[in-house]
This record gives structure tokens, C-alpha cells and sequence, in this order.
């Protein structure tokens, strides 16, 4: 079990972190959008994540925590 | 459960300006996270560039100094020389550090101070614009070479990591990539030894990170992390051009 949690607020929606995710469960946010505008990333199946961390390590943002 | 990542205490909670997808952000975090596990976070002293990365004193944690555009080796050698027990970086990009500030990084060098320079190297200047930088290569569109750089006009890009390799200062340089990864973590590594050999006093030591500019180079963060590898890897190859702990001291003890 763990845990992706993205800081929405610094989140500028580039998507690296999709790319970089061997489990392909994050992706952008195309219903909303966050304070600055942007469609900020999120774990579409927190289940299925396991805390490989490479989401956080692509983030040019430091926009992620990973918990295991 | 237990934190894998998180960030670092030694970069501060101001989102970073860069534009999305700008690897500035990852080579910030970088430098940072090494600061914090060789502990000495606490007592670094940065230098600041002029360009994309001129609030960088607003990120790190740690005291930092602007400098004037191009002469971060200079000032970074004053702070060295007065407070030699402090780990002392300069973070440059291409524009400041090939261009404007070529003597500085050149004498820095072959002086040998002791500091550690991080060079972020994307081809381009991208704060004022996308204009060619000393960096540029051939054939690369910008917003002053828009048929792409002339080599028979503007000569060939400038590659500092493999010029600084030849002088007697450096103890260690080495260029890396941030374009996924695998190459994320060997650029971190490098950084680390780098401030290592700082603190040991071995001389001045450079790492050059191969970074992009989603903006200026008019492509998605995804195509710019492609063109890195296909684009500017053939033309700035990854590799250690300087190591002293991996060569023998020469006679008369110069290395």
C-alpha cells in the first residue's frame, strides 16, 4: 500500500509525471483546474501505486509526496 | 506507512517561477538534497546567476548572493577565500556562465578554487526570449537564428565541460542529464561527489546538467525531454571529463 499525494496549489500540469509512471495511474486533471490555472496531475488508482516515487523524482515542481 | 519523498527542508515553500515542465526545478531539488545528506545545508553559501534561475536565492534554503550576470565564479571565490570552511556553489546557466561569464568560469577553474559550479546547459538563453546562445546547436532554431544556426555565421556551440577537462585546477567534472530517471539519479550522484570534493579541498569541481526550455524551444515538456536525448546528447556526450580521484598524481604534484 502507498500513497501519492500532489500539492495542487504548485502543480503546473506538465505531465512528466505521467510519463514517468511505470504504473501509468497518474494523469491530468481535465475537469478542473487549480489556483494558478493549470489541470493539475493526480493518482487515478491510488490502489494500484507502489510508491516507486519516480512520479515525485521527474516533478520539476517538488510538487509530490510518496508514502509507503 | 513511512515517507518515501518528500521535499527537502533545504529548499524553501516559494513555487518555483520556472515555466511548466523545466527541468530548472528538478536540478534545484537536486543540489538541495545533497546539501541536506552531506549536512552541510546549514552553513552553505550560493550564488545566484542573471537569467531563467536569478531568483534561485529565493528557493534555497541556505544563504545565498546574487552576482552580476556572468561573474558567480568570481564572487563564489571571495566567499571560498573568506569562509574556506563553507561548502560555496555557483548555479549558472548557459547564457551566464558560456557567454558573458567565460573568463570568470575559465579562471575560477584553472585557479582551482574551491567550489563546486552548476551548470545548467539548455541550448538557449531563456529569459530574454529564445535568442542564440554560445550553447546553441547547429542548425537549432532560436529567435536570432530563425533559419537555424549558421555555423559558417555564428560558429559552433561552446562545449565547457570538455575545455575546463584540460586545465590542472578542476578535481571534478562531469556532465549529466535530467531527462528521466535513471539519469535523474546519476545526476544527483555527481553533484554529491562533487560537493565532496569541495569539502575534501581537492579544487574546483563543475557539474554540467544538460536541462531544457520547453518555452523557447517551442515544444511540448515531453518532446523537450525527447530532444535532449536525440538532439543535444550526440553533441554534449555525458561522461566524467575531470576526475583527481581517478587518476594517479602526475610528478611535480600537479594533476
Amino acid at each position: 500500500m502507498a500513497s501519492v499525494t500532489v500539492n495542487e496549489d504548485v502543480c503546473k500540469g506538465c505531465g512528466l509525471c505521467v510519463d514517468a509512471c511505470p504504473k501509468k495511474i497518474m494523469a491530468l486533471d481535465a475537469a478542473r483546474i487549480n489556483k494558478k490555472g493549470y489541470h493539475a496531475a493526480y493518482c487515478v488508482s491510488m490502489a494500484d501505486c507502489i510508491g516507486c516515487a519516480f512520479c515525485a523524482t521527474m516533478c520539476p515542481d517538488v510538487a509530490i509526496t510518496v508514502e509507503k | 506507512m513511512a515517507v518515501v519523498f518528500q521535499k527537502t527542508p533545504l529548499l524553501t515553500d516559494k513555487p518555483f517561477h520556472y515555466c511548466p515542465g523545466c527541468t530548472h526545478g528538478i536540478i534545484h531539488r537536486l543540489v538541495a538534497e545533497v546539501l541536506g545528506e552531506l549536512g552541510i545545508g546549514e552553513t552553505a553559501i550560493g550564488v545566484a546567476p542573471v537569467g531563467c534561475a536569478v531568483f534561485a536565492y529565493e528557493y534555497f534554503n541556505c544563504d545565498m548572493m546574487e552576482a552580476a550576470h556572468g561573474r558567480a565564479p568570481a564572487v563564489a571565490t571571495g566567499i571560498k577565500r573568506v569562509c574556506p570552511d563553507k561548502a560555496v556553489f555557483t548555479y549558472q546557466g548557459d547564457g551566464d556562465l558560456a557567454s558573458i561569464g567565460t573568463a570568470e568560469i575559465v579562471h575560477a577553474a584553472t585557479r582551482g578554487e574551491k567550489i563546486t559550479t552548476i551548470f545548467v546547459n539548455n541550448a538557449i538563453y531563456g529569459m530574454t526570449g529564445g535568442q542564440m546562445a554560445p550553447t546553441t546547436l547547429p542548425g537549432q532554431v532560436t529567435t536570432t537564428s530563425p533559419y537555424g544556426r549558421d555555423t559558417d555565421h555564428c560558429g559552433f556551440p561552446v562545449r565547457v565541460s570538455e575545455m575546463l577537462g584540460t586545465l590542472n585546477g578542476p578535481a571534478y567534472i562531469e556532465r549529466v542529464s535530467v531527462h528521466d530517471v535513471p539519469h535523474i539519479r546519476k545526476a544527483k550522484a555527481a553533484i554529491k561527489k562533487a560537493f565532496q570534493l569541495q569539502m575534501e579541498g581537492r579544487g574546483f569541481t563543475m557539474v554540467e546538467v544538460l536541462s531544457t526550455c520547453p518555452t523557447n524551444w517551442g515544444k511540448t515538456p515531453q518532446e523537450s525531454m525527447q530532444w535532449v536525448k536525440d538532439a543535444m546528447m550526440p553533441v554534449y556526450p555525458l561522461g566524467v571529463f575531470k576526475d583527481v580521484t581517478a587518476q594517479p598524481v602526475a610528478e611535480g604534484g600537479a594533476v
